[in-house]
């Protein structure tokens, strides 16, 4: 990889600029309308550099990141998929970019036919009645389906339920978005094989269970299987269940979280329906709905009359959550997202749930041959598994996180660490479906090089990596002297 | 082995207590606790005058990868939150029964024999048990 | 298709690895009542030429019209540069940088744009960006609440001249909550929210005023008195602002007295096309000392081993996967994309190309109110300046004038009377840079033939 890259800053130059960018200057004589009072009195603090100069920083900038088109990025729970370049191309034809949010319907039926097709696409790979799909992330998406329980609860005179169940494995956004919708969290604890323990979950349900929150297969990488059972308990206490949509692909096509007993779910199109990551978003959280909560579903949607699309706004929903985005979400995703299901049609989606299972049980059996420990060795992967470092970390002193960092160096990018949890010293590999059987064979045959690194030359592994553009970044030191904006004179 | 000196008093939750000449009391977290926390880059201490309920989440002490809220052992009234926490929050790692104090607090009456602290013994046991 | 590579041989070969004679035996925990059948709502697969042709079919359906409405998203000249570079795969397909040293790409570019923001807004630090303005203006108040120790009603005062869609979202967010939003009423004829509607709230338990400047309206408010009423009765300032404004008006660090302490708005208009909505981005700003109630991702500077500087993401335990129901917030996105076109974009502007993109739009729609009212039955809601938006009386109701409009190619502004109906007939109208002389004229001479065939109908 590249060496580092200065600070855009450092490039400054006074009087630069791309100005061939720039508008016609209007004079100082368009601005005598503006009172002095509400002008800025010296120019914001933004770089002067030609375009080049420019070009040439953010491509650099780029070179020094590791991406699913130039790296293996076997990271669990984010199922980092190919992209494929044809979503991408065809979201942004001009016609789509050009369209104001506000534009009338009338200017924008192709676009919104193309939005009513994936709400009922997705109704269909999910099973459920309803799809709205203006959740800008996942964690929005979650955000919006436990408003709907609330709203569920409280429209029909029982506003007392207020306790969300989570299992103790789940990811930190269901208890925090339950914190945001004003609910209490319940943790109940899994039992050894992973699935939820249903002592614990009969003793937790009660008059004041607004719900349960799970994700399916769990963020341990296994399928819950006594989710009917599950189901019932929680309905029989007059909850409803949530399905945390982080675990899709490995179920798509396969199983349907509306046969499942769920009531509400958020899919994380950025994962299943491979729209890109971004560098941390923009992602999009859609939510589909059973019949009960059909009502609260979030506006706006997108409704048929004819042959005519429009909006369903607050006067065809009136008991909608509300509005979450200033305007329809991130539309521009959710073009990506239907072009992937038009590319992929009903045959391609139920290959992905297959492959991505094919694919993450070939690479479990490889590692656990190569010496490693599954967390779960009586159980089948799902699209992903946890291999758990505990005896490497006794025995060699060497922890997950210098395996993820040693995996660097190796080209390949690291598994997640240190989630779940409640496994020690654990990494959570997720291949994906779109990666070839040679590649997952290179990055066990890396693992297995580390491992042997570790007992023979253990520093190697332990200080890295030592190819990236920076070693290992002291993250006490980022925190305590917090520098979170350059300045002209300070150095680190 | 944490060190747990003997002259102070304890909690379940990792807390120390120490008491005073002028009967207020000196809280912290123990070095058993700031070991497992990793360092510290960041202590939030209660203001004085702030009423507290034994139990009751009080202070706040983060490490990069963790973040735990300190209960009080006891009722009272908070005389004083350690003001050097607001810029050296290492000193709970480095003196975790000294410098690194977190607050000083005057207790409820009676607050003292109800809040039932451990023995320096007992907490030690209590380590054991934990497997540390 | 599915992207899958693997052969024949592949499958056998990993399955036999496996001790599987079949991928369906992968699935055998699973019980078989609930195994999916078919899925005939998703079509058959399209391949990538025919998808092309879909889409662009779909896209040349809708067209392109000569717009004329803002209200929250604008049309903003956009350099080639901007989307070249941050399409390349090492951004567009990179994830959130949690191992730093494989994401310094990324991670540089997020400090340079904290940097760059802090700028704009004159305040002391920024975060990495919350989903949209609307939604970065819900966590501001609930950020307010939690900053604002000196307060416990939770009652934050908005006023009416603030994006009315923005209302909506943060009711929806925060309400679960407890917070209570008091709404503001604007003096008619200025279109601005004066001191003395803040005036029944003297000597109550306020957290925070929220100010949109300039407001939906396009007009700008006296900010100066507004924050200084604020701050000296313990009332924190949240200010919602148009990035682009600031090249020319003054940031909200600076103003009254003591400067706003929290400063939010829509990053689209810096590099972001209009695409129906999203994605775009919000960007969050506050003072240093409140930067642990702050939601969202920050990246920060600091040291490797070997002591050469580098970028991580910092202040981690103030988020969901540490501190999960006691987070500042659920959120863990920044909308890494849309700042990396953000990034690129002010740095092809600078501080002289944004100022002059900012001048121009404020002329072109000076000019547009000019052209406009000259029409008879035309005239401006309110006195006093606006920045690149201003709301107009019309006298007839809107919406037919705007479908003749619509018909002829012109998107002519937004229709007032859903969100303002005590306004009478008004319609909101934006110009950028993006709009010449002649596009102006058409506009105008448009507006005249549809108010004349609006009297006639």
């Amino acid at each position: 990889m590249p060496n580092q890259e200065r600070v855009i800053f450092e490039y400054s130059t006074p009087g630069r600029g791309a100005s061939d960018q720039w508008p016609a200057d209007p004079g100082e004589e368009a601005l005598a309308d503006l009172p002095p009072r509400l002008r800025r009195a010296t120019p914001p603090g933004l770089p002067e550099v030609g375009e080049l100069e420019v070009v040439r920083h953010f491509t650099r900038l780029s070179q020094l990141n590791f991406s699913i088109d130039t790296h293996f990025y076997p990271l669990g729970s984010c199922t980092m998929k190919y992209n494929p370049k044809a979503c991408n191309q065809y979201a942004m034809l001009p016609q789509f970019l050009a369209r104001h949010p506000l534009a009338p319907e009338s200017c924008g039926q192709g676009f919104l036919e193309c939005m009513y097709e994936l709400q009922e696409m997705l109704k269909e790979v999910t099973g459920m009645r309803g799809v709205a799909l203006s959740p800008m992330a996942g964690a929005h998406g979650e955000f919006a389906g436990v408003a709907m329980i609330r709203a569920y609860h409280q429209a029909r005179g029982d506003a007392v339920r207020n306790e969300i169940i989570v299992p103790e494995a789940a990811h930190g956004t269901n208890p925090a978005t339950a914190t945001m919708c004003g609910c209490v969290v319940r943790e109940i604890p899994v039992d050894s094989e992973g699935d939820v323990d249903l002592e614990a979950l009969k003793a937790v349900v009660g008059p004041n269970t607004a719900g349960i929150m799970l994700t399916n297969p769990s963020t341990l990488g296994v399928f819950e299987r006594r989710i009917g059972e599950v189901a019932r308990i929680v309905h029989d206490a007059g909850g409803l269940l949530y399905y945390d949509g982080a675990n899709l692909n490995a179920i798509l096509g396969k199983v349907r979280p509306g046969d499942m007993g769920f009531d509400v779910i958020h899919m994380n199109l950025h994962k299943t329906f491979s729209t890109p990551h971004g560098g941390g978003g923009p992602g999009a959280g859609a939510v589909g709905v059973g019949e009960r909560l059909l009502p609260f579903m979030p506006i706006p949607v997108v409704g048929r009359e004819g042959g005519t699309y429009r909006w369903l706004e607050e006067a065809d929903l009136p008991h909608s959550i509300g509005r979450l985005s200033a305007f329809m979400g991130n539309a521009g995703v959710l073009l990506r997202a239907y072009i992937y299901m038009r590319l992929l049609g009903r045959d391609g989606m139920r290959r992905v749930g297959e492959y991505a299972t094919l694919n993450a049980n070939y690479m479990l059996k490889k590692l656990t041959e190569a010496g490693f420990d599954a967390a779960y060795p009586r159980r089948r992967a799902s699209h992903e598994f946890i291999l758990t470092l505990k005896r490497q970390a006794r025995d060699l002193n060497v922890t997950a996180m210098d395996f993820a960092k040693r995996l660097l160096d190796y080209g390949f990018h690291a598994p997640t660490t240190y989630f779940p949890l409640l496994v020690p010293e654990c990494l959570l590999i997720e291949p994906t479906e779109t990666e070839s059987k040679d590649t997952l064979d290179a990055f066990v045959t890396a693992m297995s090089q580390i491992l042997k690194e570790a007992s023979e030359e253990p520093g190697r592994v332990s200080g890295a990596p030592h190819t990236m553009p920076v070693r290992r970044l002291d993250d006490v030191r980022a925190a305590r002297q917090l520098d979170l904006t350059w300045k002209p004179t300070a150095q680190p | 082995m944490s060190n747990v000196p003997a002259d102070l008093k304890f909690t379940k939750s990792h807390e120390w207590v120490r008491t005073l000449a002028d009967g207020s009391v000196e809280i912290g977290i123990t070095d058993h606790a700031q070991h497992a926390l990793g360092d510290l880059v960041f202590v939030e201490v209660p203001e004085a005058g702030r009423a507290v309920q034994a139990g009751e989440a009080c202070a706040v002490v983060e490490s990069v990868k963790a973040a735990s809220d300190v209960y009080s052992p006891l009722g009272g009234e908070v005389v004083a939150g350690n003001p050097l926490l607001a810029t050296q929050p290492e000193a709970v790692n480095t003196n975790p029964y000294g410098a690194g104090w977190l607050m000083r607090l005057m207790p409820a009456a009676g607050a003292i024999a109800a809040a039932r602290l451990l023995t320096a013994a007992d907490y030690q046991k209590v380590l054991e048990a934990e497997g540390g | 298709m599915a992207f899958i590579p693997h052969t024949e041989a592949d499958v056998a070969a990993m399955l036999g690895a496996i001790g599987a004679r079949a991928i369906e035996e992968l699935f055998d925990e699973i019980p078989k009542d609930l195994r999916a059948k078919s899925l005939a709502g998703v079509p058959e697969a399209l391949n990538e030429m025919q998808v092309g042709r879909l889409m662009s079919e779909r896209a040349r359906r809708d067209g392109v019209q000569l717009n004329f409405i803002g209200a929250g998203a604008y049309e903003h000249h956009i350099p080639a540069a901007v989307w070249a570079i941050t399409t390349r795969g090492e951004f567009y397909s990179a994830y959130t940088p949690y191992q730093a040293e494989a994401s310094q790409g990324t991670l540089q570019l997020i400090y340079e744009f904290q940097t760059m923001i802090a700028g704009l807004t004159g305040m002391e630090v920024a975060n990495a960006s919350m989903y949209d303005g609307a939604s970065a203006c819900a966590e501001a108040s609930l950020m307010a609440v939690r900053a604002n120790r000196g307060s416990q009603s939770a009652r934050i005062l908005v006023p009416g001249t603030l994006h009315p869609h923005y209302r909506r979202v943060m009711r929806a967010t925060a309400a679960n909550q407890g917070l209570k939003f008091e709404e503001l009423p604007f003096t008619p004829g200025a279109g601005i929210t004066a001191t003395e509607a803040l005036a029944p709230f003297d000597g109550q338990d306020i957290t925070a005023l929220l100010i949109q400047q300039p407001n939906f309206f396009g007009a700008l408010e006296d900010v100066d008195a507004l924050t200084d009423w604020a701050h000296a009765r313990g009332i924190l300032v949240i200010a919602v602002v148009n990035p682009t404004s600031l090249a020319l008006l003054k940031p909200p660090g600076q103003w009254g007295a003591a400067g706003a302490d929290i400063a939010v708005g829509e990053g689209q208009p810096l590099g972001v096309p209009l695409c129906s909505g999203g994605p775009y981005f919000g960007f969050m700003t506050t003072r240093m000392a409140y930067v642990r109630q702050m939601p969202g991702r920050i990246c920060g500077r600091t040291l490797d081993a070997t002591g050469r500087p580098g970028f991580t993401l910092t202040l981690q335990a103030r988020e969901q996967h540490i501190r999960r129901a006691k987070a500042t917030s659920n959120i863990c996105t920044n909308q890494g994309l849309l700042v990396t076109a953000a990034t690129i974009y002010l740095s092809l502007m600078g501080p002289r190309g944004l100022a002059r993109t900012a001048a121009a739009s404020h002329a072109r729609t000076r000019e547009l109110v000019a052209a406009l009212t000259g029409l008879p039955g035309v005239r401006l809601a309110f006195q006093g300046p606006c920045f690149h938006e201003a709301a107009l009386l019309l006298d007839r109701p809107v919406a037919p004038v705007l479908r003749a409009l619509s018909a002829r190619g012109i998107l002519g502004g937004l229709d007032l009377a859903p969100y303002y109906p005590q306004l009478g007939p008004a319609l909101l109208v934006c110009a950028t840079e993006t709009k010449t002389r002649e596009d102006i004229a058409q506009y105008r001479a448009a507006l005249g033939e549809a108010m004349q065939s609006a009297r006639a109908a």
